[in-house]
């Protein structure tokens, strides 16, 4: 059975073509592996019944020789990701016992390409955290393990489900979706790729929302090509999500191989972070390394305004977030806890229905939008959010990728961080540039740390230039030759 | 600028989030703790620059003036705690 | 002492004086009424601001509701183009700054009936920026309103708080509408001038189509802002009357705020800047919040819109497309039909009734047509109740009735007789006068005749009439009684006076 699950997407895609493999073999498979990990607590709700059903109806038209980019291929959906008539919390306990009447325009385009729902995915709650924990159903857990260590690790965050299914075989692939980091940093921990296109590229309809000008669905995958093929299905222009921008979608799978001859790299000195860990520098020298050698030019630019992106970003998204988050209330679905009045059960209900981080963030967020304070934060904050972008439409008039490593480090244990909020959201010290200027950004797999862990590189690309990402990513991915795997010490 | 537990209880009322008297030290500090490390954007000269309105730099796109939505009481009922006749329910608001 | 300075605003804001007829006498001297009125103003179209659903009146509760209504996890906002043309051009019809480049902003809160929790509104950077609204007050003199600005959000849902002991019911099938939010200067210094202003402004919406001004239903609804002072000193505090939905509770709702805020004054208190609400049993206002629950909205850009914006030329093309709004009408009624500034202002109150008076006075005497329309036919649509839509009286078939007494075939007496079975049967004058012989007698034989014969049996009315050359009235009015009030009025008068030996000197 699982001789099945090694195929990646593209191969199994083919295979299932090829009419070699059915999609209820290929479901079956994966519906067996996801049982054998429960220890990992990635899926929140398998959705056994409805893949078989999925997967049947896949066979029927892959046997006349029909069938979209995606038919008959097992995937796992975040829980942030809205699936008609299928439980769905964003993990959080307020949304319990949530069955959305619609589907998220993200799935309906998975579904639409005949994709096949496996369950849904555990993530930080409201997508908010770095490392899974904050979910109302217990952490993720990395199928990574220290060498000589039995100490369970996290799977990065908030997509951290999307990154441990994938990396334990339990899907082809999986939606996630990244705020501030949250596919790219689950995706470095877990050694795939994780892919957050540009913002406005695939459509936030559907999506619960966390922080409405960042929040951006991606593909958690195997390898860069399988990415490639999800968001081929996941993007296009929605005229239901007034940000999603009308461009046509172009076959990204067709870039890959083009090589990256004379391809402008640009390394950002300011992202050389005090008491960075050696190994990761030395990872990231030994990427320039590759890419040069694959033909492109490498050169040293500058992004002044680095420093001050995590700081901006905690005081844009927390407002947004503490706005988006009002409608969890009680009234209309989820959780509702009774009280003497309407103001007495809005009290109740959020406090009991929302995490400790969650309260935090709706918190800071009401703080520095109420009067008087408007100007020194939310409006300064997106003052230098402009600086921000403009250091990067600077950059890009000089190089066309820029290269950074993912995060600044491996995989941490479980309870490690949760005590200060402030070393968790140091994290995403690398990740939150490239959603508050809306550019697209790829973590390729590229080394081990010395304990054994994944270590990921980035690239961030100019807005709409995926190809040219993906491009440089197969390029990383093919020098790195990372074929390291978790050990299967999950399994029941 | 610093928080202190008035303000924390002030801010929890304007969020509608209850929270325990015995909760207030811990959230003023940790909120403080934030606010103080955000402090550092005042260091960016911004004086000349415009906020960013969207991270899309395109024209709102605007829809036509045509019904496309029926009938979906039941849809918008069924998840609520409390609805009767297809009326939301909730407990009294106290004006 | 802040009472007697002049604030920097109010001199920037060139208040209106006061006339001494709308000063409030008071135990401590005379004191000026401040009032500024913003007008919530439901945009008449076929779907919601930001979402597909319907925003048809009166129907069963969440029936008209989508998911991005009911703010449902990942519902997303989608502006209505139709809506934001509304709001141009009420803007253009107040003659108002359209701005071309506009931000929704959200007003966050809590209430049951405002389901995202937010409002989407638009707080610094509005569609429309200053107007104004001239009133013609009924001793015809006008007054100038201005307007600060016209906004568009959304509005809220329905609660029913009184079905229920401890529950309240709510209904979201008005949350989403399109409002305009129209914000007037405080230019208005009595009930009167706020009465009129309201009127005018719903008139205006009315004749532009872009809202159907109907209070009853809450599509026209109106916060009052009251402050007194007293002639010459700084600007008071106000309170705010808010969803005052009828012209004649404006009315009294500020005859009695005004007077509650210059009781508390003159005995020496002061005003406590506060929300209040009419309620029409009492006459009264009362207080809507505790003290301690102020709102801060924090209102920062919608995330999930743009900036709305469109060009001159689409303004143009809207522009092009206006109606004639009242006060042209009303300029050229007067210039056109040598209409009376009065009889203009009553006609220009309905585009239609404008539109039938027109109708009538084309190619006929206007003032003749002016006098039936507003005097014979409005007073019959009063008394019974009728809109000039429901008239039985078709604006040809009242030329033609004025027709017939301009050709001299009924007298304006008769006409009136006529008038009346036109307005009950809907038959046309023309049928009527000819099945009831109605026409007008003006052969001199006849009249002579029936002239003849009542001197001939009234001699001594004859020789008192020698006397009192008044009496001849009682002979006219015999004459009509011999004739069924058939006899055209000026023959008779003329072969009476021949036959009675007045001069017509007299």
């Amino acid at each position: 059975m699982s001789d099945l699950t090694k195929l990646t997407l593209a191969a199994a895609r083919d295979a299932l073509k090829k009419k070699e493999i059915t999609s209820t073999e290929l479901t079956g498979a994966y519906l067996g592996e996801m049982e054998a990990a429960s220890a990992l607590n990635a899926y929140v709700t398998p959705t056994a019944e409805k893949a078989l059903e999925m997967a049947k109806a896949s066979d029927a038209k892959l046997a006349r020789g029909e069938g979209g980019a995606l038919e008959g291929i097992p995937l796992g959906i975040k829980d942030l990701f809205c699936t008609k008539d299928v439980l769905t919390t964003a993990c959080s306990h307020i949304l319990d016992g949530f069955h959305p009447p619609y589907e998220s325009t993200v799935t309906a385009n998975l579904w639409r390409d005949g994709a096949v729902m496996l369950g849904k995915l555990n993530n930080d709650e409201f997508a908010m955290g770095s490392s899974n924990e904050t979910s109302f159903y217990g952490p993720a857990v990395n199928p990574w393990r220290r060498k000589d260590s039995d100490a369970k690790l996290v799977p990065g965050g908030s997509s951290g489900g999307s990154s441990a299914a994938v990396a334990a075989k339990l899907c082809l692939a999986a939606t996630a979706t990244d705020t501030g980091g949250s596919i790219r940093q689950p995706a470095a921990f877990t050694g795939t790729v994780g892919l957050k296109p540009t913002y406005g590229r695939c459509s936030r309809w559907g999506i619960v929302a966390f922080a409405s000008s960042l929040d951006q669905a991606g593909p958690i995958a195997r390898d860069v090509r399988d990415a490639a093929i999800m968001l081929g299905s996941m993007a296009g222009h929605d005229e239901k999500d007034t940000t999603s921008v009308d461009r046509p979608v172009p076959d990204y799978e067709a870039a890959l191989g083009q090589g990256i001859k004379g391809l402008n790299v640009g390394i950002p000195k300011e992202y050389r972070v005090d008491g960075m860990p050696k190994e990761i520098d030395d990872l990231w020298t030994r990427g320039i390394e590759w890419l040069k050698a694959a033909g492109a030019n490498v050169k040293e630019v500058s992004l002044p305004h680095t420093k001050y992106a995590l700081p901006t970003y905690y005081i844009v998204a927390p407002a947004e977030c503490s706005s988006n988050l009002a409608r969890y209330d009680g009234v209309r679905y989820g959780l509702r806890v009774e009280g003497k009045d309407i103001t007495d059960m809005y009290e109740k209900t959020r406090a009991e229905g929302f995490g400790a981080e969650v309260r935090r963030r709706v918190l800071m967020g009401t703080y520095v939008l109420s009067a008087g304070y408007y100007d020194a934060y939310y409006l300064k904050a997106q003052k230098v959010r402009t600086l921000i972008a403009r250091d990067f439409a600077e950059a890009f008039s000089e190089v066309d990728v820029l290269l950074t490593p993912t995060a600044p480090s491996a995989a941490f244990a479980i309870g490690e961080k949760t005590d200060d909020p402030l070393s968790m959201y140091l994290n995403d010290v690398f990740t939150v540039t490239v959603n508050l200027a809306g550019l697209p950004g790829i973590s390729v797999p590229a080394g081990l740390s010395a304990e054994g862990l994944p270590l990921g590189l980035q690239l961030i690309g100019r807005t709409f230039d995926e190809e040219t990402l993906l491009r440089a990513a197969f390029a990383i991915e093919e020098a790195a030759g990372f074929t390291a795997e978790a050990e299967a010490w999950w399994r029941a | 600028m610093s928080v202190d537990q008035k303000t924390v209880r002030h801010i929890a009322r304007l969020a509608r989030i209850a929270v325990r008297d015995d909760e207030l030290e811990a959230l003023a500090k940790e909120l403080n703790g934030i606010l103080d490390w955000v402090e550092q954007l005042g260091e960016v000269e911004t004086a000349e620059v415009e906020p960013m309105t969207s991270a899309v730099a395109v024209a709102m796109k605007m829809r036509d003036d045509v019904v496309k939505v029926e009938n979906l009481q039941k849809e918008v009922t069924r998840n609520a705690p409390g609805a009767e006749d297809g009326f939301y329910v909730v407990p009294k608001v106290v004006e | 002492m802040a009472e007697t300075m002049v604030s920097d605003f109010e001199r920037t804001m060139k208040l209106r004086e006061a006339r001494k007829e709308d000063l409030i006498q008071g135990a401590t001297g005379d004191w000026e009424i401040i009032l500024g009125l913003e007008v919530h103003a439901q945009v008449t179209s076929n779907a919601k601001l930001f979402s597909a659903s319907s925003t048809r009146f009166g129907a069963e509760q969440n029936t008209q509701v989508s998911f991005v209504d009911a703010a449902m996890p990942g519902m997303l906002p989608v502006i209505n183009r139709f809506c934001v043309e509304q709001a141009v051009r009420t803007g253009l019809g107040l003659k108002a700054k359209i701005n071309l480049r506009s931000i929704f902003d959200r007003k966050n809160y809590f209430y049951p009936d405002l389901p995202q929790g937010y409002q989407i509104s638009q707080f610094k950077h509005p569609i429309v920026g200053e107007g104004e609204v001239l009133l013609d007050m009924p001793d015809g003199r006008t007054v100038t309103v201005g307007i600060e600005r016209l906004h568009l959000e959304q509005d809220a849902g329905k609660s029913l708080h009184d079905q229920h002991p401890a529950m309240s019911f709510v209904d979201l099938n008005r949350s989403g509408v399109a409002l305009m939010e129209i914000v007037s200067r405080p230019d208005m210094r009595s009930a009167e001038e706020a009465q009129a202003y309201v009127r005018k402004l719903r008139t205006i919406l009315r004749y532009l189509g872009t809202c159907d001004g109907n209070m009853e239903e809450g599509s026209l609804r109106a916060d009052v802002n009251v402050s007194v002072r007293k002639v010459g000193t700084g600007l008071g505090t106000r309170c705010e009357i808010k969803n005052v939905n009828s012209i004649r509770f404006i009315g009294q709702a500020i005859e009695y705020e005004a007077r509650r805020q210059i009781e508390i004054l003159e005995e020496g208190g002061k005003i406590d800047q506060e929300t209040r609400l009419f309620d029409p049993k009492t006459g009264e206002t009362r207080s809507m919040r505790s003290k301690e629950e102020a709102h801060d909205y924090r209102y920062f850009p919608d995330p999930d819109l743009l900036p709305l914006e469109f060009t001159q030329d689409w303004v143009n093309d809207i522009a092009a497309s206006l109606p004639e709004l009242p006060d042209e009408k009303k300029a050229r009624l007067i210039s056109d039909y040598a209409l009376s500034p009065y009889d203009a202002t009553v006609l220009i109150g309905e585009g239609a009734r404008a539109d039938y008076f027109e109708a009538v006075a084309k190619g006929r005497d206007a003032k003749l047509a002016a006098n039936w329309v507003t005097g014979d036919l409005f007073g019959a649509l009063n008394r019974e109740g009728h809109s000039i839509e429901e008239s039985p009286v078709s604006a040809k078939q009242l030329g033609e009735l004025i027709d017939l007494i301009s050709d001299g075939t009924i007298s304006g007496r008769i006409a009136k007789q006529v008038f009346d079975s036109m307005y009950k049967t809907g038959r046309d004058p023309a049928q009527i006068v000819e099945e009831e012989g109605l026409q007008q007698v003006t052969d001199f034989g006849a009249i002579e005749a029936a002239i003849d014969a009542v001197i001939a049996a009234n001699p001594d009315k004859v020789e008192q009439t020698k006397v009192k050359p008044q009496l001849a009235g009682w002979f006219v009015g015999q004459v009509m009684k011999s004739t069924s009030g058939k006899a055209n009025p000026s023959v008779v008068n003329e072969i009476l006076a021949r036959k009675l030996g007045l001069s017509s000197d007299d």
